[in-house]
């Protein structure tokens, strides 16, 4: 890659912005408990909440990409009536308040919710206060981060490829397995890596309509938060565990895996 | 050239009302255990009208939270805590002014669904298969008493989820997603109507006491210390026990 | 045997052609851009519906909208080479190749043997492996080729093959374009706006203008009697329009020539630049077809000077630079233009 040099302008608020990120990062090391570091991190609630975000953040991702995929391709490739109401529905959660998020989750799923009591009287099925209510939190809000980022693939890819397959005799379901996917397989990385990391990091409806509990639903981010009550020290070396977790994965997303064909 | 003159006036007259006005009004900050939100606010508009022109601001939380907060330097001039453990971590990182006062008492109870679907009778109920329990979590005063409560009860309840407040343990139980939480009696007082509550017996209850001190290094000290003293004080008392709080 | 009757509005395209071609000769639609080409292709290859008409393939109905029939673009034996080659950015050479047989069914092996063979006989068996950005221009297009042929089409549509092209390679490519062509047993349709390429590639021409068929026949027929200033730009001939009546013809712009044939009725003039004589006055002599005009543009072009002449007949003459400078014509200078009968070839609209 040639080396070329910023202008001064925005290298200086370039170092602003990075400053602004790091910052926090800093005094979080500053002020974790070394000496005490290792115990706190090998606790048993510690490793259980670590293996529970990521069950949720993964599960949620998996979710995501099973409903997001053909939900993005329909709004890139069908123009059916209502496409643009329902495109700004389906990202309202990404700045909807999350607890907001939790308290609908809860008139919909929730015992005496619209589907929930449904669900409960006919199957017994509860989904708040379990695990897989934690899923259903997290994927409800970083869904559309997926949705949208793999919106933008397809608009931007070069049709005519699909067209090239077709000629060749392709079905409409090998064009989009062996032709499509593949050239928007950036997107969808892109994608899925901004929704693991909103899953990862989600709080608010996840607590509202999860619920806490240690094992159960107490991802990473509510027992760090429930540590922060009485043992501030215990809570800055969660927090550093959930960025170094967050930190490898993110890095491990090479920029080469980002670059379109 | 006119909108740079209207946006130079309007930042002027901001500043000058921003800015500290010295003893003209004085003001305090006010952190209070959650459980203390309704009763507070009471407390702080009878205030007023025996001083009108204090300005009181109230910032209600988990008494730990709070408690963590003010030793890092957050500006509170008044602490009234939900425990006495709090409290004493506040004194005994020396950020205290005077002695901590205990000015209230409360007692824990059952909140159920109102009309109390589920007949819950007493705790050994909780333990139910068919009933959701919700508890706050053990690192907040009232989460911590709860449990104990149980435990003096020799009931081995399981809660499907340790919630961050009182608040959020009625919301659960009103909306219905829970079937009983434990609270205090002043917590299903102020939501009367959204659930019932149910006793817990003398035996296995659980006292709560609320101590009060004045920060140091507030701007008010004076003003700071005659709120205190407001709620310790006759009319203050009455008040609280309006609210549902035992004698301290 | 192609027989397409295709009507097609899309934005503000009109096209309504008909198209007739057998495996015997290969054919190419000429035209200016935005005539309609690609637009047919496209309905050819079944990638985009049909207003009305008919196309039928070797006996097989490809679209038939009086009955409703449509089928799709996957299950028609066509072949196609795209302008851009549209090789998939994702796969090899020998992957691409072998991508329509893997969607015939053909066992992932087999496909790859059978794509191997196709690359080997068009000489780039060498690139197999490679992906389509490592590729040359001739390269690719060579696998784009390779990849239309290998599913065995009855049909091979080519859109503009050597546009992509920078001129350097052109020449090469296209002859061994025309070698593949010529060894492929299908019926072959190839669209351009390059007339070199349809003259150098093609057994018949298909004129193609605004959506609408203006000429066909053989290279030879369509520059001997152009049909349109589109087709006589090409040649590089005059073109006028006119009602002739023993042996004058009257223009459609008003003017009157002389010709020596005896043609009646609605007729195409062709003039020949080299048979429009140039003079600083109104000429003595012979010639019957005289007027007077205005130099409008001189450009030199090559060892002859190119003169469009605009006056009661618009015409471009062609005259040696000697002339010019002993007419000491300039631009926008006085001239005297004349042509004589036997050089203008008349014929019937």
């Amino acid at each position: 890659m040639r080396r070329d040099r910023p202008p001064l302008a925005f290298a200086v608020l370039a170092a602003i912005g990075v400053a602004f990120f790091l910052l926090p990062l800093l005094g979080l090391l500053y002020r974790t408990p070394w000496n005490t570091a290792l115990a706190e991190l090998t606790a048993s609630e510690a490793l259980t909440a670590l293996r529970l975000s990521l069950v949720v953040s993964v599960a949620a991702t998996a979710l995501a990409l099973l409903l997001g995929i053909p939900l993005a391709w329909m709004y890139a490739r069908i123009a059916f009536p209502g496409r643009d109401l329902f495109r700004a529905l389906t990202t309202l959660p990404m700045i909807l308040p999350p607890v907001v998020g939790g308290v609908a989750l809860l008139f919909a799923f929730g015992r005496r919710g619209l589907v929930g009591q449904f669900l409960d009287t006919a199957f017994g099925i509860r989904i708040p206060f379990t695990t897989a209510g934690a899923v259903l939190a997290a994927t409800f809000v970083a869904m559309p981060f997926l949705v949208l980022t793999v919106e933008a693939g397809l608009r931007s890819m070069d049709r005519r490829y699909e067209d090239a397959a077709r000629t060749l005799g392709a079905s409409r379901s090998l064009v989009f397995r062996r032709v499509t996917l593949p050239l928007i397989a950036p997107s969808i990385f892109a994608g899925a890596v901004l929704c693991w990391a909103r899953a990862l990091g989600e709080f608010g409806a996840t607590i509202t309509f999860a619920g806490s509990l240690p094992g159960t639903t107490q991802t990473l981010p509510l027992a760090i938060y429930n540590a922060l009550e009485t043992r501030p020290e215990g809570a800055v070396v969660l927090s550093l565990l959930l960025l170094a977790v967050s930190l490898a994965i993110l890095i491990a997303m090479r920029d080469r895996y980002l670059r379109a064909f | 050239m006119r909108i740079i003159v209207a946006a130079g006036a309007t930042a002027l007259v901001v500043l000058a009302a921003c800015s500290s006005p010295g003893a003209a009004t004085a003001e305090i900050t006010i952190f209070a255990g959650s459980s203390l939100t309704d009763v507070f606010d009471q407390l702080g508009n009878d205030f007023r009208k025996t001083d009108g022109s204090a300005r009181l601001t109230f910032n209600f939380g988990s008494s730990s939270t709070l408690a963590t907060q003010i030793i890092n330097g957050a500006p509170a001039d008044v602490f009234a805590s939900a425990d006495e453990e709090n409290m004493a971590k506040v004194v005994a990182a020396g950020v205290s002014d005077g002695e901590p006062q205990l000015f209230a008492s409360n007692q824990l109870q059952i909140a159920v669904g109102p009309g109390n679907p589920k007949k819950i009778l007493g705790p050994a109920d909780l333990a139910r298969p068919d009933v959701v329990l919700v508890l706050a979590a053990p690192t907040v005063p009232v989460g911590k008493y709860a449990l104990e409560a149980l435990g003096k009860a020799g009931v081995a309840a399981r809660p499907v989820s340790q919630e961050v407040d009182a608040r959020a343990v009625l919301n659960k139980v009103s909306l219905g997603e829970a079937d009983a939480g434990i609270v205090y009696v002043t917590d299903v007082r102020s939501a009367a109507g959204r659930v019932s509550g149910v006793n817990i017996p003398e035996s296995d209850q659980v006292i709560a006491r609320y101590p009060v001190v004045v920060i140091q290094g507030g701007k008010a000290p004076l003003l700071a210390r005659r709120f205190a003293a407001y709620v310790l004080s006759p009319e203050g008392q009455k008040t609280l026990a309006s609210f549902g709080f035992a004698a301290p | 045997m192609l027989s397409a009757n295709v009507s097609v509005r899309l934005g503000v395209l009109d096209l309504d052609v008909s198209l007739e071609a057998s495996a015997a000769e290969v054919v190419a639609v000429l035209g200016p851009n935005g005539a309609g080409k690609t637009t047919l292709l496209r309905a050819i290859a079944g990638l985009i519906p049909i207003d009305a008409g008919r196309i039928e393939l070797d006996g097989g109905v490809l679209d038939d909208v009086a009955r409703g029939v449509h089928v799709p673009a996957e299950l028609r034996p066509i072949g196609v080479v795209f302008q851009d080659y549209l090789l998939f950015p994702h796969l090899t050479a020998v992957e691409n190749v072998a991508f329509g047989l893997r969607a015939h069914g053909v066992k992932n092996g087999e496909a790859r043997a059978r794509a191997m063979e196709w690359l080997e006989r068009l000489g780039i068996a060498a690139h197999a492996g490679s992906r389509p950005q490592a590729l040359s221009g001739g390269q690719a297009q060579r696998v784009a080729l390779a990849r239309a042929l290998a599913t065995n089409p009855r049909l091979l549509l080519l859109d503009e093959p050597l546009a992509a092209l920078d001129a350097s390679a052109r020449g090469e490519i296209r002859r061994e374009l025309k070698r593949h062509l010529a060894s492929f047993s299908g019926i072959r349709v190839l669209i351009t706006h390059d007339p070199l390429e349809a003259l150098a590639l093609a057994d018949r021409l298909v004129i193609v203008e605004a959506g609408r068929v203006v000429q066909r026949g053989s290279a030879a027929e369509v520059t001997a009697r152009p049909r349109s200033k589109y087709v006589a730009d090409l040649v590089g001939v005059n073109l006028l329009r006119g009602t002739a009546h023993a042996g004058e013809i009257a223009l459609h712009a008003g003017a009157t020539l002389r010709a020596a044939e005896p043609v009646d009725g609605e007729v195409f003039a062709v003039i020949h630049p080299r048979a429009v004589a140039l003079h600083r006055a109104h000429p003595e002599g012979s010639p019957r077809n005289v007027w007077r005009g205005r130099a409008a543009t001189v450009d030199l072009q090559g060892d002859r000077v190119r003169v469009r002449v605009e006056g009661d007949i618009a015409i471009v003459a062609e005259v040696t630079p000697a002339a010019v400078s002993e007419l000491a014509l300039a631009e926008g200078g006085e001239v005297w233009a004349s042509v004589k009968a036997t050089e203008i070839a008349v014929y019937p609209t």
